[in-house]
């Protein structure tokens, strides 16, 4: 059926709009960079990174050797370059021997194992049940809806996280011996077939924080969904399709569902970096190996090129997203199109 | 006209929400017979019923907050249709009793195409082929003048205009050759010479296909120009059910009188002259009277008026009227 959404919901992809924005978006990214590259250097990051004990000879090397004390634009210049060849060759100063492409790719897998479900059922589920919500609108499985989520969304992130640690982490674990959830920690794909691995040890590690994440957006994701189907479905058309004979579950799967589609995919969209974002809390106490932990470590650590990177590489997933927001806009919306 | 065969028959319809001051009933005892081909209005001013009306007879209203009167009925061929489930509805809507709304702008859906429109009352209602129920669809297009029809088929509907729009509600209306059409309010929303094709329109169609309309609206011009008969509503109730040319020279209800006195004419009336008005407000669904529901604001007001609700009896040939002096030998 989901497929059968997709296709229906979505119409045939505008090329020309696509280059169009694409090309916008390339000034934007440039300023982004500009403002964050002058942002790190208010406070001269070497010294930072060296402590109290380096020598002036010492911070002046490392200046050097980075290319830090030539002329700010030249930096930029040099950065802007090596984002375009996608070149993260430098080496972390913290990390030796690391690259911050490795780090980048190395903390890429873990987060997307985390992010994708997480966003993927996120959506699935509250515009579920916002659908349920808004079909029993104003009677008593909406209110019982509205209320779980009112509460749901009213509980503190670390609340979940604690709470489902002890219990599904812990608890179970004491008592029965079995150990459906770890918790904490992360295995990655290594030899195993994708199959097993997402079987096996994707759910022992990764379910607990991806449902915590799920349970979280949900209480906002619902109310947010149920309000835009509530307000669909007081359109005129709708009346049109009823008066046309259309089944209720037609008119709400197709007729309701595409127009609701526009607020839905601007939700998800903005989600996609504020998931990332988001992880940071999930990677730090389920000690997920993933960019969010990278980022968070690497500032604590001041270790200047890797926080550099990861930044720029954020500010790219911000502006990809909104792209693709513009694009599925596009897609399902056409009075968008002409414009 | 009014020998030919009956195809919908309204009988004693009460129409009451649940709401949060308690049951409020919007329409009581409302009885009409449409007949085949025939053009019935239903006039009265804002919120004496008339939407309500339709959407009764279409079972458009949110069933869980509506309750209809034991003895209403709703009849379409052999079936009361307050009786059926919405499933059963769902096949009698849009094939058997079609509907066109008051504001074209907004009635289409914005995401899909003129054409999907179309075809979906197709698919719901006919076995065609998909390449039939396209050349269906854009045959319809071209009945309702819509230029372009071909092109205008894979169009959506913000690039057509408000009376094009109408012409299309009008096609996936009529597609399914429905035996009588509701038309609420249809013109409510579009300019006066678009108004005026849309109303001819509808006429041609109602004399090449034999659909019957019942038209809601509350503007007696576009009664007198299309209508055979109309029923006039006031306060959920109908108050007059006449055959339009007496209605318009001899209204028997006061309130009839009254609507038509508010009318301006053409160089009828001295200059500065006001227009005549209708003095007081329509009561409230909370403080119906017991009485007449007009007896608060009509000039000839008796006291069994006052305290005695008039029965709908027969008054001349083919008219009814609720009241208990109707007027006699008015012009």
């Amino acid at each position: 059926m989901f497929f059968h959404l997709l296709t229906g919901v979505a119409g045939a992809v505008p090329w020309k709009y696509i280059v169009r924005r694409t090309l916008y978006c390339v000034p934007v990214y440039l300023g982004i960079v500009l403002l964050m590259m002058l942002a790190l250097r208010v406070r001269d990051p070497v010294p930072a990174f060296m402590g109290k004990n380096a020598t002036v000879e010492e911070i002046a090397q490392r200046r050097t050797e980075y290319g830090l004390d030539r002329p700010f634009f030249i930096q930029y210049g040099i950065f802007v370059g090596r984002i375009l060849t996608m070149n993260f060759q430098q080496e972390s100063w913290q990390q030796e021997g690391r690259t911050i492409g490795e780090i980048l790719r190395g903390g890429l897998g873990p987060t997307l194992a985390l992010t994708v479900p997480a966003l993927f059922l996120t959506t699935i589920v509250s515009v579920s049940v916002a659908l349920v919500s808004a079909w029993f609108r104003g009677r008593l499985p909406d209110r019982l809806l509205v209320i779980s989520a009112v509460f749901g969304m009213s509980v503190s992130f670390l609340v979940y996280i604690i709470v489902g640690q002890y219990f599904l982490g812990f608890a179970i674990r004491g008592s029965t011996g079995a150990a459906p959830f770890a918790i904490s920690g992360y295995e990655s794909l290594q030899q195993t077939s994708f199959v097993e691995y997402a079987t096996t040890k994707w759910p022992y590690y990764c379910l607990l924080p991806v449902m915590i994440s799920v349970l979280v957006s949900m209480g906002y994701d619902t109310r947010f969904y149920r309000a835009v189907m509530v307000d669909e479905s007081q359109r005129d058309y709708i009346v049109t399709a009823r008066a046309k004979g259309a089944s209720q579950p037609r008119i709400m799967f197709i007729h309701l569902l595409k127009n609701a589609m526009i607020p839905v995919i601007t939700r998800v969209s903005i989600s996609i970096p504020f998931l990332i974002t988001g992880s940071f809390l999930l990677e730090m106490y389920f000690r997920i190996p993933g960019i969010g932990r990278a980022l968070i470590t690497a500032v604590f650590q001041a270790d200047f090129p890797v926080v550099q990177a990861i930044a720029a590489v954020f500010a790219a997933v911000y502006l990809a997203s909104n792209l693709l927001t513009d694009v599925l806009y596009a897609m399902v919306d056409p009075r968008v199109r002409l414009s | 006209m009014n020998t030919s065969e009956v195809v919908l028959s309204v009988r004693s319809l009460a129409t009451t929400f649940r709401t949060e001051h308690g049951p409020a009933t919007a329409v009581t005892d409302v009885s009409f017979d449409l007949h085949r081909g025939e053009a019935l209005g239903i006039v009265g001013e804002s919120g004496c019923g008339k939407s309500v009306t339709s959407k009764s007879i279409m079972r458009l209203l949110p069933e869980h907050v509506t309750t209809y009167g034991a003895n209403s009925e709703v009849i379409v061929g052999k079936d009361n249709l307050l009786k059926l489930s919405q499933k059963q509805m769902c096949k009698i809507r849009g094939n058997r009793i079609a509907m066109i709304f008051q504001e074209p702008m907004t009635a289409l859906n914005p995401v899909f195409t003129v054409g999907w429109q179309l075809d979906e009352a197709l698919r719901l209602h006919t076995q065609l082929s998909r390449s039939e129920r396209r050349a269906k669809a854009v045959e319809m297009l071209r009945i309702v003048d819509l230029p372009n029809a071909e092109r205008r088929y894979d169009e959506y509907p913000h690039q057509l205009s408000g009376g094009m729009r109408q012409r299309v509600l009008i096609a996936i209306a009529l597609c399914c050759e429905p035996e009588i059409l509701i038309a609420d309010e249809p013109t409510t929303a579009l300019d006066v010479t678009i108004q005026a094709q849309i109303l001819k329109l509808m006429d041609d169609l109602r004399h090449r296909t034999g659909t019957a309309v019942l038209l809601i609206t509350h503007d007696l011009g576009v009664v007198a120009q299309t209508c055979d008969r109309v029923v006039v509503m006031y306060a959920g109730q109908v108050v007059e059910t006449a055959p339009v040319n007496d209605l318009f020279h001899r209204p028997g209800h006061p309130y009839t009188k009254a609507l038509l006195d508010s009318i301006p004419h053409a160089g009828g009336r001295i200059k500065g002259q006001r227009l005549a008005t209708i003095d007081g407000l329509v009561p409230g669904l909370f403080e119906m009277p017991q009485g007449c529901r007009f007896a608060g604001r009509c000039p000839k007001r008796e006291q069994n008026c006052v305290d005695e609700q008039p029965e709908v009896q027969e008054f001349e040939t083919n008219r009814s009227i609720r009241c208990h002096y109707p007027l006699k030998n008015s012009s």
